[in-house]
């Protein structure tokens, strides 16, 4: 046996070293799981869990939320700030929201919001305490409050709780609000995944928010709100039954206080009526009935429950539990960050998958950078418009003859990484964009200057991990988001047609009128006119031609 | 193109042609300063709009018309035309002529709206012409003149022509040309004859035009002989016409015996073509008779050692004749003689007399068939 072999472990000597692992220690060997696995990326999601967090807590508190971002740094390091102008944090809870994994206050309850886990902020901390070894240092200040609460703090990654560095009461010139800095290894770079790429598509989504952006350069980019109104608050519910599991079923018939099926069924079901409870008893059939007791059914006839609940029509999901961003506030958040000649936005009504209600909205901005556009004045004579001239370096509409950009929203967030894998990309590469005039290739983008955004809003968003990048394409998902690009896809189509029905009149008017000018010198020819005689025949027949196409212009 | 020859009086046909062409342009002017898109109204000169007159005894325009306007299709066509007939006027006013391929080359000055081919300044010419036939003008007046000259004329006629330049008259006596022959011009309108010839002989080929006009036969037959070369240009059909209505002479075709002969020459001579069908009143000569060689003559003048069988695509010109030539189904005599040919399976050539001897066609068959014209083919 060679030395380099380890010896063979005995049962005794492998207990030894078995032991628990803390959240963590996990989380820090597997830092990409939260998305902190490149230094560009990293930097992006520690801005995006900051942010999220931000807004979360300006929304529950009814406050329009004013951030500011700023990413300072260089050979490598950056340091984070994110400030807000949200209800602060009580002192007490601060290190342990900052310096502690899965610790939260949305985990637990079904209701929209951005943040989902309690994960995301502590991660990033201790992202820059692996890599730079420096804490989290935190600036918070409750309404009322005379001074400000400043803390650093880390992880302690082996037990999982906050480890606190300093604490101190000093003066801020915020009247509330929370500030958090962190530095790490990380790197701004520019294009469709950077921070400010990641911010314009959070203005886009979240037209009620200010977002003041400073870089490393110092160049200050203003996201301002569009809207002053807030969105509803969204309210927190019970599952809905249809696409439930068995497990979770069995689980909820376990751990509920209700002492009859009937009142279990009515009382831990969002849509589900006495009407409807007794229906799905009668389809379980003996002997269950609407006095049994949900303990006992969970280790009996949960099987037989849950193909009854499949079975029977339960009304759709209460949509009020759900905020969508709303088709005028869509539309406002896309004609302020990006320019284009051509919007059209969908809400879709609500839908459910495994009983979580979600909605889908779609926009869809189309562009024709660079090429002309044709604007028909009040005596039917065309022209060539100047076109616009699109920023080139904030293009988030792809170019003429690239495949369309995708912007992706769960819970109003961006979604920048991880595209191919997610639903919202994967409906838009089964809808078929041929039949609305795009070119397409087999299973692939279609090619237009146009950006689609996909709006998921659901109650738990499908992530595929916890670092939040794409959304599980579950069918139910991809049915609604494909329902709703088709919907814009048909205005587009309507719309596309309507331009080259203009191109081509312009074509044929532009053509006629080459020949104008050589009528005028026959009939001059002809009937011995002056020169004046000749081009007023000539201005005339061009009013003429003008005047007399003009009805043709919208026909097909 | 500009010419100082306003020496000699403008003649009727020139002031209808001008007034024409103004009359057209003030249409179109006038459209123009009432706001209105103008149009110009032609002729449609595809063959569905061709009928065969019987009683005038020549193919004819039917009534279908077509409007050119300013759409995308027609935009230039229309530019072009209005053009090309301003180009006619001032011909006509400066006395001067173009041909077809000058037509198309004057063109090249107009920009945009130039003729890319001849095949398209053809067309516009040959709508042009369809309008003005509507009111009795021909080509020739509108002072478009073909390329191809006319064929040979000699015999027992006087030719009246004048100097272009003077005005001064020049007489051709055209049984004093030795053994050359009189160049039918390619517009003959002007042209007055003398004669006392008893009929026009129009043949097929040079070679026989020679052979009769050497031996000088319309000496002793009192006629007029004229070749056609083939399938008679506009200028001889014209030509023959205007001698044979002035003087009201019977016209004798003498060609082949095969279907080329009959439907192509003959009928286009007689009722005049499918493609022109919009000049056709000028041009056909329809006191013209089929003198022969006819399928019978072959029998008659024993020549059948002389034949060549007929190639498949004689069998098919004859097929395509008895089904959808209009003027042959309009004359029983002229569906027996190419039944009879078909039957026969051959095709003869005029030279094929020649086997009887080089004079034999002078000394015996002409005279034979002259003797009874009631006999020719209609």
């Amino acid at each position: 046996m060679s030395e380099r072999e380890a010896k063979a472990a005995t049962a005794l000597e492998m207990a030894g070293k078995q032991r628990e692992i803390s959240v963590s220690e996990f989380f820090l060997k597997n830092r990409h799981l939260l998305g902190f696995d490149t230094p560009a990326k990293a930097l992006v999601t520690a801005v995006k869990e900051a942010v999220d967090n931000a807004l979360d807590a300006c929304e529950e508190a009814g406050l329009l939320p004013e951030i500011v971002v700023e990413v300072r740094g260089r050979f490598g390091r950056s340091r984070v700030t994110v400030e807000d102008n949200g209800p602060g944090i009580v002192e007490s809870q601060i290190s342990r929201i900052f310096g502690k994994l899965l610790y939260g206050s949305k985990f637990h309850k079904l209701s929209q919001s951005r943040g989902q886990q309690g994960m995301g902020i502590s991660a990033a901390g201790m992202y820059g305490q692996l890599t730079v070894g420096k804490p989290l240092h935190i600036i918070s200040r409750v309404e009322g409050e005379e001074l400000a609460s400043e803390l650093y703090v880390s992880i302690d990654t082996a037990h999982n709780r906050p480890d606190l560095h300093k604490k101190k009461r000093v003066e801020w010139d915020c009247p509330h609000g929370t500030r958090v800095e962190m530095e790490m290894e990380g790197v701004n770079q520019t294009g469709p995944h950077s921070v400010e790429a990641y911010l314009k598509q959070t203005a886009i989504a979240n037209a009620h928010v200010s977002i003041t952006f400073r870089d490393a350069q110092g160049k200050e980019v203003v996201f301002r709100r569009s809207s002053e109104r807030l969105p509803p608050r969204p309210k927190e519910i019970k599952p809905h039954p249809s696409g439930i599991e068995l497990g979770r079923l069995i689980q909820m018939l376990n751990s509920t206080k209700c002492r009859s099926l009937l009142q279990f069924l009515v009382q831990e079901f969002s849509c589900v009526g006495r009407k409807t409870a007794l229906e799905i008893i009668k389809r379980a059939g003996k002997p269950l009935s609407g006095h049994s007791y949900p303990t006992h059914i969970a280790h009996a006839q949960a099987g037989a429950l849950h193909r009854a609940i499949q079975k029977t029509p339960v009304r759709a999901p209460r949509t009020d539990c759900i905020v969508s961003i709303g088709e005028a506030q869509l539309l406002e958040g896309l004609h302020k960050e990006l320019p284009a000649d051509f919007y059209t936005v969908t809400t879709r009504p609500a839908a459910a998958y495994r009983g979580n209600p979600f909605q889908v909205e779609v926009g869809i901005a189309f562009a024709r950078p660079g090429q002309p556009e044709i604007a028909v004045d009040a005596s039917g004579r065309m022209r060539n418009k100047k076109s616009k001239d699109v920023d080139a370096a904030q293009e988030l509409i792809a170019r003429k003859d690239e495949p369309v950009r995708i912007l992706r929203f769960a819970n109003r967030v961006p979604l920048l990484y991880q595209q191919s894998s997610c639903a919202i990309t994967k409906s838009v590469i089964q809808t078929n964009w041929r039949a609305y005039g795009l070119h397409q290739s087999k299973g692939a983008l279609p090619i237009a200057p146009m950006a689609i955004l996909v709006h998921v809003a659901s109650v738990w968003v499908p992530y595929t991990s916890e670092s939040k990048e794409a959304i599980e394409p579950y069918p139910e998902l991809v049915k609604e988001i494909k329902l709703g690009l088709q919907q814009c896809a048909r205005r587009l189509a309507h719309y596309l047609q309507h331009e080259l029905n203009l191109q081509r009149e312009y074509d044929s008017r532009s053509y006629i009128e080459k020949y104008l000018p050589h009528i005028g010198l026959a009939l001059q020819e002809i009937l011995a006119l002056s020169d004046d005689e000749r081009d007023a025949a000539v201005t005339k027949l061009d009013d003429a031609l003008h005047f007399s196409r003009t009805p043709q212009r919208s026909a097909s | 193109m500009k010419k100082a020859s306003l020496n000699i009086p403008r003649s009727d046909r020139d002031e209808q042609t001008i007034k024409l062409i103004e009359t057209i342009a003030n249409q179109v002017r006038k459209a123009i300063e009432s706001g209105k898109l103008p149009s110009i109204r032609m002729p449609v000169r595809s063959l569905d709009n061709v009928t065969y007159d019987q009683a005038a005894g020549y193919l004819e325009l039917g009534k279908a018309e077509r409007v050119r306007a300013l759409t995308v299709n027609t935009a230039r066509s229309f530019a072009q035309t209005l053009r090309l007939m301003a180009t006619s006027r001032t011909m006509v006013e400066s006395n001067d002529f173009a041909t077809k391929r000058e037509a198309y080359y004057i063109s090249k000055n107009w920009g945009d709206c130039r003729f890319e081919e001849q095949a398209e300044s053809d067309a516009i010419m040959d709508d042009i012409e369809a309008v003005a036939s509507l009111h009795g003008l021909s080509r020739e007046n509108l002072r478009f003149y073909p390329e191809s000259h006319g064929g040979s004329v000699a015999g027992r006629l006087a030719i009246i022509d004048q100097n272009a330049k003077t005005g001064q008259l020049i007489e051709v006596d055209c049984a004093n040309l030795g053994s050359g022959a009189y160049s039918i011009p390619r517009s003959a309108e002007h042209l007055r004859f003398r004669t006392d010839a008893r009929f026009v002989l129009a043949i097929e080929t040079g070679g026989m035009f020679q052979r009769l006009n050497n031996h000088r036969f319309w000496e002793t037959a009192n006629c007029i002989i004229v070749e056609m070369g083939g399938v008679p240009t506009r200028a001889t059909r014209r030509f023959i016409r205007l001698l044979s209505d002035k003087h009201n002479l019977p016209v004798y075709c003498f060609v082949d015996c095969d279907p080329y002969g009959f439907t192509n020459i003959y009928r286009t001579l007689k009722a005049g073509s499918g493609n022109a069908a919009h000049v056709n009143r000028f041009l056909c000569v329809p006191r013209a008779r089929f003198l022969g060689v006819t399928p019978q003559d072959i029998i008659d003048f024993r020549l059948q050692d002389a034949t060549h069988p007929l190639a498949a695509t004689d069998v098919k010109r004859a097929k395509d004749a008895l089904q959808n030539d209009p003027f042959i189904t309009a004359h029983p005599e002229w569906i027996a003689a190419i039944k009879q040919l078909l039957d026969m399976g051959v095709r003869a050539e005029q030279q094929a007399l020649a086997k009887w001897g080089l004079n034999y066609v002078i000394d015996e068959y002409l005279p034979r068939k002259l003797a009874d014209a009631s006999r020719f083919l209609p």
